[in-house]
């Protein structure tokens, strides 16, 4: 049984078969979007170009804890029924590598090309609460200072984001904690709830805004009833009494304040492999590096942007060494920055509660633990701080 | 600065594989660019041409193993302006600094008919251990992209981008799904300086560790965990004993796991 296209506008709640996701994907293509989603690639769900719903990991979901992740089969055919994996939209609005300009030499002159700003629009399907939220956040580093970033905002404005609520909570999730998730509150064009139940496999759709309302009118919905609505908005909500993992951000960054010389750095650092995947992985982590090349005739030089990571060397290096030579100093510096100091520089927590930095630490190292070990520490057994360090 | 004459490049070769040189013969693209851009005055496996020294700039491969050898690399230092040492060799001893670990006259007097004959080192050594070295180029076998940026920046005189953090950040940039992570596959990745391109955790492999130890490697953290995975001792003796056997931290490492 088919339906026809349905007028829905803002915060209308109305049902897309889980069959017609494909004309959703097919209809953002036609506007020009490249649609990235998740898909399933060595061993894990990545984010990757979608050229059709055939593409998303139907019946797949993972099994995530410190250090480990691997992906089961699922007994249904769910499209979403999986937490976030390592990539993060980030690598598509910030990417890992981009050139800012090229210059050649004109005899004594040196010219200088600047790039122009990327054309490909993208449509992100399945950004998960956290998710939106950690792209909040890089928007206000990115847009909300005196200085924007160019690169960033070309790719930025041209977003179109749909949400997919959670049904399932992730072995290191904990952004009920953080008040980012599981339910996606804003920032998103559409926000899909996926409902399996009796039989019947359908999203439970809402418009955040008028672009995404005109998206979904070309689509064949239904109105929602009262109790396909409250089916899905149960779901969501047992997702969140369903975290893995837990943080108490009371006094937060009283605590890492007063701790500066917390004997639990040292534990950390003998665990930590200074080896940058947890800034990597982060959704928000935004540092970068700028590296010159020149070509063997030095007549063509360009400069590059890279991600970089406060646990690398070279990220606090002045005149005279690293600022952070030890990895007590650098660990401390991640998670102070993440998780304190971050609302000092931006007005909110640098953290989305969405585990990653938990999964893909090689070593296992868990952020929740380390925050509860300062806590249960009792009061600082170091000197009061004299100043806060607010390099990111 | 006056380019002209063009700066010499001399390679020389010690206890080696000429894996890391031909790297040079490698470059293809930019192989002409190179030559274009220095005088090749001494490069056997490239010309039986040789100008005589002194080099603006010496590529020196392999490690030093004999007495000739020690005494060779003197030599060639003092008719270098600047030396830079080319893959795991030169700069950490190389696969042959197995024997280190061991009496080489022991091997001596089982490989060779006449062991008498060997003239040989009791340690392979890296060549900065012998004279000054400006630059250390690591990989086994070195990456050309880094090779051509090493001569690149010795030409316009800056600084190689040559990051000594971990492999963890190439597999990250590239997209590679962690392999540790994801597989349980035991990876020195994060121990291990980048510079490959990750080139084993895209074929789904952990990294072998050939670029030699990442700046501040925790490598006693990373053996907990690939016990953790199930690796035992033997594995991680063998796994930080390879190319690199003889950099502090991994010949520490192996150390600690040896009966």
């Amino acid at each position: 049984m088919k339906s026809a296209p349905l007028a829905v506008k803002r915060s209308d709640k109305a049902v897309l078969q889980a069959e017609d996701l494909d004309m959703l994907i097919q209809n953002l293509r036609k506007r020009g979007h490249q649609v990235i989603g998740p898909t399933r690639r060595e061993g894990a769900i990545v984010y990757e170009e979608l050229a059709s719903a055939q593409n998303l990991p139907a019946g797949w979901t993972d099994e995530q804890d410190g250090g480990t992740y691997r992906l089961k089969r699922r007994t249904d055919g769910a499209l979403f029924g999986y937490a976030v994996g390592p990539h993060s939209w980030k690598e598509f609005v910030h990417p890992p590598a981009q050139r800012l300009y090229r210059a050649r030499r004109n005899g004594k002159q040196v010219e200088f090309l600047p790039e122009t700003p990327p054309a490909a629009k993208c449509a992100f399907l399945g950004v998960r609460a956290c998710e939106l939220n950690a792209i909040a956040i890089q928007d206000r580093v990115f847009l909300g200072g005196p200085v924007v970033d160019p690169g960033y905002q070309s790719r930025r404005q041209q977003l179109f984001l749909i949400a997919v609520n959670c049904t399932v909570a992730g072995g290191t999730c904990f952004c009920a904690s953080m008040n980012t998730g599981p339910k996606a509150a804003s920032g998103y064009d559409v926000a899909l709830t996926e409902v399996m139940e009796s039989g019947r496999h359908y999203f439970m759709t809402e418009a955040g805004t008028d672009r995404g309302a005109e998206v979904l009118s070309q689509l064949p919905l239904q109105r929602a009833t009262s109790r396909q609505e409250q089916i899905a908005a149960d779901m969501v909500s047992q997702t969140a009494r369903r975290m893995a993992r837990q943080m108490d951000t009371t006094g937060i960054e009283e605590l890492f304040y007063r701790n500066y010389e917390h004997p639990r750095w040292d534990d950390v650092a003998k665990r930590c492999l200074t080896c940058a995947n947890c800034t990597l992985v982060c959704p928000t982590c935004f540092c970068t590096t700028v590296e010159d090349t020149a070509d063997l005739t030095g007549q063509h030089a360009e400069r590059w942007r890279k991600w970089d990571s406060c646990f690398t060397l070279d990220f606090s290096y002045i005149a005279g060494g690293s600022v952070r030579s030890s990895s007590r100093a650098r660990y401390r510096q991640w998670l102070t920055h993440k998780l304190a100091t971050w609302m000092d520089q931006f007005g909110t927590s640098g953290c989305v509660g969405c585990g990653r930095c938990i999964t893909w630490c090689p070593a296992a190292i868990d952020l929740t633990e380390e925050v509860r070990a300062l806590r249960e520490g009792g009061p600082a057994r170091g000197a009061a701080p004299t100043g806060k360090e607010t390099k990111p | 600065m006056n380019r002209n004459p063009k700066p010499k490049l001399a390679v020389w070769k010690f206890a080696s594989c000429d894996g890391c040189q031909l790297s040079l013969l490698d470059c293809e693209d930019e192989l002409l660019a190179v030559a274009g851009a220095v005088n090749v005055a001494n490069f056997p496996e490239a010309s039986r041409a040789v100008v005589a020294g002194p080099y603006d700039l010496s590529l020196v491969e392999g490690s030093i193993t004999t007495p000739h050898d020690a005494e060779r690399i003197h030599k060639i230092r003092r008719a270098s302006k600047c030396l830079v040492t080319i893959g795991a060799c030169a700069t950490a001893g190389g696969i042959q600094a197995l024997r280190n670990f061991k009496d080489v006259k022991q091997f001596t007097s089982i490989v060779y008919a006449r062991p008498d004959y060997i003239e040989t080192l009791n340690k392979s050594t890296p060549v900065a251990d012998h004279v000054s070295v400006d630059f250390e180029l690591r990989g086994c076998p070195i990456n050309k992209r880094q090779l051509v940026e090493v001569i690149n920046a010795f030409l316009h005189g800056s600084k190689p981008n040559t990051p000594r953090h971990s492999v963890c950040v190439e597999c990250k940039v590239r997209g590679t799904v962690c392999v540790m992570v994801a597989r349980g596959v035991p990876c020195l990745g994060p121990v291990t300086q980048a510079g490959c391109g990750a080139i084993c955790p895209s074929y789904a492999r952990g990294c072998y560790g050939y670029f030699g130890p990442k700046e501040t490697p925790n490598t006693a953290s990373l053996s907990g965990r690939w016990t953790h995975l199930g690796a035992q001792p033997d594995d991680l003796v063998r796994a930080f004993r390879s190319f690199n056997a003889y950099a502090e931290p991994f010949r520490k490492e192996s150390e600690a796991h040896e009966k």
